[in-house]
């Protein structure tokens, strides 16, 4: 792989004229593909990386402190009451050929103090995106987000979930693919071809909000009979029409979602990956100070058939009690179809929540939310805000309860006893 | 007798004449004429450097790259994108300036990779912490306000048309606006903008214009003051760049997703 790189520098003149921070920036970048990933999607990646003079490369990222505090003695008896934990996500991008063609690279890396899964490291991204008129061609690494509503993302499923950094399931993974998007009159139109299926990653047996036993990630079960190198498909067609935005997506290959079963002599919880197809439709429209919004799928997979959907709106005061600040008043109703037999713990639930936006140089926001379950009346309560201090850094800050969660089916069982402060200190550069 | 009558007829009818231009409607041609002469740019980038301080003098700098699309009878497509502040670097707001139904605006959220709605009513809203409202900076078409042309005097020694203008739109922060009009560049030199309660809220003055492809002015540095909180904005423009070639395309929602 090292050689055919080499080979391709020296027989490329423009690779040659650039100057030797952004030739370093390059090789780096495709040394740790090779390290890291399939030497298919390198060569892929490589060779779709055309002529680059001219490119302006910049680095800019993040580094950030975050400890978790959590309010109750552990459920299990390896877990702790307080983790400390660093991150670091620089981001390296350059564009060229007028800015139709661009290159953007995005490792992750955190380090916990006590759990070993959350100890992690990914290629966020790694790709090339090339823009003509009508089509966008997008190869690499990269993380593609569908959807409209807040509480759950049920129609985005292109990567799969980075579930250790945080539950709110807004974390991902970086999924290997090759995105045509025809760009017309009538739309988009995306095709997706996904080579390799990353795992969910999940809480280690020091970790907190983990299952017990803990998840056992080295003896996952997959339904493709070529495991993780089942190559997945998609297509999405999305416009706008007026004050509405629609997508229309179909999905078949690996679920991102497991299906759990216990190991037989009940030490491990042991994923499974089904072989699902699945349909999604988004809709979104504005009307006045109101965004109505609506995710709905359709699942075929490991012989079962379900619908689930969450449908709500977001309504904006702004200009509160004769300040700058805007109050986000937002609800959303969950509900999925195969009831307590559910993988997800929203399956007939109510969603309540306000953003508080204060306008301020610091950008103020506070986020609060309430999820409550009809049908056993538990409660999840979660709470985000955030600041900017000065103008490099950044605090975060969240706070997640979990309240009436008796039900030993719920699947947020294990978590009960989590509840928790987390606190992040960032510095942009 | 009747001779007399004939020679005040015609002594008066020409000067009924210049007097039937109303204020408002001389105040409205003023506004159709700046529209027309600001007609044609087809495409423009630029760069704003924002400076914003507060009440104590302490300044905050953000960043901004700026795209429009001209789109005729009906308001320009905007595309923003922020360098800085560092943990905002790579947002990007698109936005379809209407004249008589809300504008269509989307954030691109790089974290996320997402592209939220916004809902546009939000106009009087402040722009990123600023001293300016979104509905300050979106384009300026005619039909979003009612004009009432005041009076004719020198500004800093330039000839301006005084005219008040009414935003005719729901939502707006304000109840008038005085502009200070250059008759040769039929541009603003000076807004002076009273909020709900009709009370002087704010002064946006305008300096240093120059001329772009031998008509149309863009200023270099606006500067906007809060009368209340004190608190000021500067806007540095630079890096004016006309006939880029852009189109529709380069204002959809795929390439919000690949602003940087």
């Amino acid at each position: 792989m090292l050689n055919f790189f080499a080979l391709w520098t020296s027989h490329n003149p423009q690779y040659c004229g650039l100057d030797t921070m952004k030739r370093r920036g390059i090789k780096w970048a495709l040394t740790k593909l090779i390290m890291t990933f399939s030497t298919s999607t390198a060569v892929a990646t490589t060779a779709l990386l055309p002529t680059i003079c001219n490119a302006s490369g910049e680095w800019s990222g993040n580094v950030a402190v975050e400890v978790r505090s959590f309010a109750h003695t552990p459920s299990f008896s390896d877990q702790h009451d307080d983790y400390l934990s660093i991150s670091a996500q620089p981001e390296y991008f350059f564009e060229w050929d007028n800015g139709k063609q661009s290159f953007l690279f995005i490792p992750f890396v955190r380090i916990d103090q006590h759990d070993k899964e959350r100890t992690h490291a990914d290629i966020r991204e790694l790709a090339w995106i090339k823009a003509s008129d009508v089509w966008e061609l997008r190869a690499g690494i990269r993380k593609v987000f569908w959807g409209v509503t807040e509480s759950q993302h049920l129609v985005d499923i292109i990567n799969q979930t980075d579930a250790i950094e945080n539950i709110d399931r807004e974390n991902k993974l970086g999924q290997t693919m090759i995105n045509l998007a025809l760009i017309q009159d009538w739309g988009t139109l995306d095709f997706f071809v996904l080579p390799g299926f990353r795992e969910r990653t999940f809480a280690g047996r020091e970790g907190r909000l983990r299952t017990q036993p803990p998840v056992d990630t080295d003896n996952t079960v997959y339904e493709a009979s070529n495991k993780n190198k089942h190559t997945d498909l998609a297509i999405r067609w999305s416009h706008f029409i007026g004050d509405w935005d629609v997508g229309i997506s179909h999905f078949y290959g690996t679920s991102r979602d497991p299906r759990f079963t216990i190991n037989t002599d009940r030490s491990a919880i042991i994923p499974n990956y089904d072989i699902i197809n699945q349909t999604g439709l988004s809709l979104q429209t504005v009307v006045n100070d109101w965004l109505w919004k609506l995710e709905m799928i359709s699942r075929n997979g490991h012989e079962n058939h379900y619908t689930a959907l969450t449908g709500g709106f977001e309504y904006t005061l702004v200009g509160i009690i004769n300040t700058q600040a805007d109050l986000g008043i937002i609800s959303e109703y969950l509900y999925d179809n195969r009831d307590e037999a559910a993988t997800t713990p929203f399956q007939n639930d109510i969603m309540l929540g306000a953003r508080f936006t204060l306008n301020d140089v610091q950008s103020t926001e506070i986020l609060a939310g309430l999820i409550f379950d009809i049908d056993n009346n538990g409660h999840l309560f979660n709470l985000e805000a955030s600041r900017r201090l000065g103008d490099a850094w950044k605090l975060n800050l969240e706070i997640r309860t979990f309240s009436n969660i008796n039900s030993l089916n719920d699947p947020l069982y294990s978590s009960r006893n989590d509840d928790h402060l987390q606190i992040e200190l960032a510095w942009y550069f | 007798m009747k001779k007399r009558m004939l020679l005040l007829t015609l002594l008066i009818i020409p000067q009924l004449n210049a007097w039937a231009e109303t204020p408002e409607e001389k105040g409205l041609a003023i506004a159709v004429e700046a529209d027309k002469q600001d007609t044609g740019w087809k495409d423009q980038q630029s760069e704003l450097k924002m400076i914003l301080r507060n009440r104590q003098g302490q300044e905050t700098q953000r960043n901004i790259r700026n795209r429009q699309l001209e789109v005729d009878n009906d308001g320009d497509k905007t595309l923003s994108i922020f360098d800085s502040p560092r943990d905002v670097k790579g947002t990007a707001f698109l936005s379809y300036t209407h004249s008589k139904v809300p504008d269509d605006q989307w954030l691109f959220l790089p974290a996320l990779k997402r592209v939220k709605r916004i809902s546009s009513n939000n106009k009087s809203g402040p722009f990123m912490g600023s001293e300016f409202a979104y509905e300050d900076i979106t384009s300026q078409e005619v039909d979003k306000y009612t004009y009432k042309w005041l009076n004719d005097e020198t500004y800093e020694g330039n000839d301006v048309f005084v005219v008040e203008r009414y935003p005719s739109y729901k939502h707006s922060g304000y109840t008038k606006q005085i502009t200070w009009i250059d008759k040769k560049m039929y541009q603003p030199l000076k807004i002076v903008f009273y909020d709900r309660k009709g009370a002087k809220l704010k002064t946006l003055t305008y300096y240093d214009y120059k001329q772009y492809l031998n008509k149309f002015w863009r200023p270099d540095r606006m500067e906007m003051v809060n009368h209340l909180t004190h608190k000021s904005t500067t806007l540095l423009w630079s890096k004016y760049k006309f006939d880029n070639g852009y189109t529709d395309r380069d204002f959809d929602r795929n390439s919000l997703k690949r602003a940087r």
